[in-house]
């Protein structure tokens, strides 16, 4: 499992992270992401996700993540911040399932192995 | 000839200002399974009376290409809009032809229609940068809170455009529309039964307020 810092992921573009993530996971790898990515970068990964897809190599992802906050910040809207990505984890959809999920908690089930 | 042309336009305008009709582009999205295609085909039957747009079944990505209807025009509460509708593959972050297979396809069919899957949802994806609104179909016995639906809905949010989450098959027992309304407590919910009709005309009145 590879927990990835907020600091590194604002270092990187939307399509390094795309890339760091699917490597990562292709290689049957849970990934962190910190501070998560952006909607627009979520949509992004599931679409890259689906040219990848190859019978009996790789099914796909698990992704999940926190539904964005009601509201920026009276601030965010003043200086119009983007909504930013809240903690997100990712696995291979073969090894990583989805217990339970709602708004402030995410439990998942890690398969190791075969 | 100028005169009258002008006022003709002049007239026009002020008709359309008068009855508030408006056109939109809205993409129905979701889960696959979650009664899309049922709704596109209800809202398509109800307002154009034409009964052969799409397919459905129930094995997942039945839709796997896009499909518009243009021209749809709805009257509700006294206004009426003109709806492009993109009825959307269902989106999934994984698609394993072993799950059609399940439902009694052959290997090779479940292995195309795999393929053709992936394509859909990566069309889907594409359509949102041409849309000016969604309609967010939930199958209200299962768990609202799929990625597929934070998803959808963080892009809408990001990029500023109309929501309506349709809280769907409200007729079957286990139906739970009030679990979707906590989860996204912020949008816009009409439940309905798209196979059934009921609260339909909620719906149309709903399309009206938030997208005219």
């Amino acid at each position: 499992m590879d927990l990835i810092s907020g600091e590194k992921l604002e270092k990187m573009t939307s399509m390094e992270k795309i890339r760091l993530i699917l490597d990562k996971v292709k290689t049957g790898r849970i990934v962190v992401l910190e501070s998560g990515l952006t909607p627009d970068e979520e949509v992004r990964l599931i679409e890259m996700t689906m040219t990848e897809i190859r019978v009996d190599e790789f099914s796909g992802i698990e992704i999940e993540s926190y539904p964005s906050k009601k509201e920026g910040s009276f601030f965010d809207k003043i200086f119009g911040r983007s909504i930013k990505g809240r903690m997100t984890v990712i696995g291979p959809a073969n090894q990583i399932r989805t217990i339970e999920k709602d708004k402030y908690q995410i439990s998942t089930k890690v398969s190791v192995g075969d | 000839m100028g005169f009258i042309s002008s006022f003709k336009n002049s007239l026009g305008a002020w008709i359309k200002s008068i009855f508030k009709k408006k056109r939109a582009k809205i993409g129905i999205y979701g889960p696959p399974n979650a009664g899309k295609t049922t709704l596109a085909k209800r809202i398509v039957h109800d307002w154009s009376g034409d009964d052969d747009f799409g397919n459905v079944s129930h094995i997942p990505h039945e839709t796997r290409r896009a499909m518009r209807k243009e021209g749809v025009v709805i009257n509700a509460n006294g206004s009426s809009i003109e709806l492009d509708i993109v009825d959307t593959p269902g989106m999934a972050t994984k698609i394993d032809f072993k799950e059609f297979m399940a439902f009694g396809l052959s290997e090779a069919e479940s292995k195309k229609r795999a393929k053709e899957a992936t394509e859909g949802v990566i069309e889907a994806i594409k359509w949102l940068d041409d849309l000016d609104g969604v309609l967010l179909v939930m199958d209200s016995t299962e768990d609202p809170y799929t990625q597929v639906n934070v998803t959808v809905i963080g892009n809408m949010e990001a990029r500023k455009l109309p929501l309506l989450i349709v809280a769907n098959k409200m007729d079957l027992p286990n139906a739970s529309p009030a679990r979707i309304k906590a989860a996204f407590p912020q949008h816009a919910m009409v439940q309905i039964s798209a196979l059934e009709g009921s609260n339909i005309d909620d719906l149309y009145t709903a399309i009206a307020a938030n997208f005219g």
